[in-house]
This record gives structure tokens, sequence and C-alpha cells, in this order.
């Protein structure tokens, strides 16, 4: 698996193989996601119902949108996004969850 | 090198502020990021929303979570997933310029679009019913603040609806390019960026839906949350 980054070469043909496993991977944990929110794990419920999502979304994101093969720049791209949401949801819920313990 | 300008005979010409077509291709596809990155952020504030007022009313939250129909609800998802199977599909035939396949697996991938929205439909005309839609009419016995998450819940999978109806229209023009053989195995750009924002409108819906349909399953509805 080399970065497709030198000129000339043709973009990553991706094997149909590969679509079909994420697809079935996708689907399965779908139905665990489900199965799971029914099971009281206390705290963890939301924290597996997150792991399930977040490891769905990674899959469609290097698979199905192809950034296993895509070269560094966009990489970086993807990654700087994903780090600006996190800083979004970490800097906020630092600002509200102390408020909601001081009760305001 | 061939520096000719792009004309619609020949799409497919390299532009002349690129060195290569390959350039020219990792220009779009960057440039499709940065716009998935926007709207990573546009629906972050939704999310935002969502984070803190679950915390601040997380019984509230879990009530009226209990009203979303699940069996609809993860049938959506795995419509979603089928349709993104579909998408890939679609670029996968369009670097092999089948142009056949490609005109299929569109047609395949709006047909799924179009049901989840009819499914959506369906939830939507049941909220309406029980006065579960925000506004004067709303009605949540027993429960303060469930009207909170139905705004969310109604604003989320809004927006997310709304991404989903101009996806279906943006792909009837692409699908008149590809019946009219306009994709080769040297250019499919249109394709395979139009296939990035569809995972990407499903990549939505598979956070949606653990946080909005399956949130305290294991919770009797009303009493008892502990978190």
């Amino acid at each position: 698996m080399s970065a497709p980054n030198g000129s000339g070469e043709t973009h990553h043909i991706v094997p149909v193989k590969a679509y079909l496993g994420v697809f079935a991977f996708l689907m399965a944990m779908t139905v665990l996601t489900v199965v799971v929110s029914w099971v009281d794990l206390g705290i963890f419920n939301t924290l597996v119902a997150m792991l399930i999502a977040v490891a769905k979304a990674v899959a469609v994101v290097m698979i199905f949108m192809h950034v296993r093969w895509a070269n560094k720049l966009a990489r970086l791209f993807v990654a700087g996004g994903f780090f600006w949401l996190l800083l979004l949801f970490v800097l906020v819920m630092m600002d509200y969850f102390q408020r909601a313990k001081l009760g305001y | 090198m061939s520096t000719h300008s792009v004309t619609a005979a020949n799409p497919a010409a390299v532009l002349h502020h690129f060195d290569t077509a390959e350039q020219q291709r990792d220009a779009a596809t960057l440039g499709m990021w940065l716009f998935l990155i926007t709207e990573v952020m546009f629906f972050g504030g939704f999310f935002t929303a969502y984070i803190c007022y679950r915390h601040y009313y997380y019984d509230a939250f879990v009530a009226a979570s209990h009203t979303l129909n699940i069996p609809l609800g993860a049938f959506n998802t795995a419509v979603l997933i089928c349709s993104s199977l579909t998408m890939a599909m679609a670029v996968h035939s369009a670097q092999l310029g089948q142009r056949k396949k490609i005109v299929t697996y569109l047609l395949l991938t709006m047909l799924l679009g179009a049901t989840f929205l009819g499914v959506k439909t369906i939830e939507y005309a049941d909220k309406f019913e029980h006065h579960h839609v925000p506004g004067p009419n709303f009605s949540f016995p027993g429960v303060e603040n469930a009207q909170l998450f139905f705004s969310l819940y109604f604003g989320m999978t809004g927006l997310h609806a709304a991404h989903m109806v101009v996806g279906i229209g943006v792909m009837i023009p692409l699908l008149l390019a590809a019946m009219k053989g306009k994709y080769t195995s040297d250019y499919y750009t249109p394709v395979e960026n139009f296939g990035l924002y569809w995972h990407f409108v499903d990549i939505i819906w598979i956070f949606l839906f653990p946080l909005l349909y399956l949130l305290g399953g294991h919770l009797t509805p009303g009493g008892g949350a502990q978190h």
C-alpha cells in the first residue's frame, strides 16, 4: 500500500471485497449497538455506543472515502477537521459541566 | 504535457495551472474535504448543544428518547449503510469506466436515499400525531424539558434529511452525465467527490442513531436514571 502521490499515477482502485467487508462490519455494529443499549452498563452505555459509532465512522472514512490511500495533505485536512471538532466539544464541556456542578 | 483548456468535449483535460491530471484530481479531493470539514463543524454545533442539554436534563432526554421508534431507526440505519455501499460501487464502476454500472449504482443509491426519507416521513407524522413536535401544541405530561430533546431531534434529523434531499438532487445531473458517457476511468471527479458527500451524510446518521434513539434503552422510561 503506497501513497499514490507520485505524478502520473492513477488513483488506487479499492477491491470490491474491501467494500463488502466494511458493509458487513457496519451492519454487524448496528445490530451490536442496538443490543448493547438494552444491557445496563451504568455510565458505560454511552461510552460503548460512542466507541461503536466511532469505529463505524473510521471504517467509512478510511475505506469508503479512500482516506487510507489519500496523500498526506488530504489526511492532514481530515485529521485537522476532527481535531477542531474535538476542541469545540471539550472546551464547551469543561465550561458547562463545571457550571452544572456549581448548580448554575 | 497537455495544457489545452477544458472543454465539454474533453473534461479530463488538465487545466494550465496544474502540472498533471493526478495533481488536478488531488486538488479537487482536497477542496471537497475542506467543504466537508465545514459541514462537520456545522453539525458540530448541534452535537455540542445535545451534549450540554443532555447533561443538564438527562431524565427528560431518556423519557423523550423512549418515544422514538427503534425498529424504524435501525431499519433506516441499514438503508443508509446499503446506500453507502452502492455509492462506493458507483465510484468503483466509474474508476473502471463501466458506464452502465455507474448508472445502475447511482439509481440504487437514489432509491435507498428516497426510502430513508420515506421512513423519516412516517416517523415525523407519528410525532405530529402525539403532539411531540416543539411548539404551542407540544405535550409531554409529567416530564419537564422534554421539548428540548424534541427540538434537538427535529433540528438534527431535519438538517440531516435536508442533506439527503440535496444529495438526491445532486445525483440527477450526475446520473444524466453518466448516461451520456461523460465519466471515464480518466475522468470521474464529480462522481468521486459526490461519493465523499454521501458517505459524510451516512456518518452523521451513524452518530444520530445511538444518540437520539438508543439513549437509556436499558432504563425504564420516566424513572431511576442515575447519571
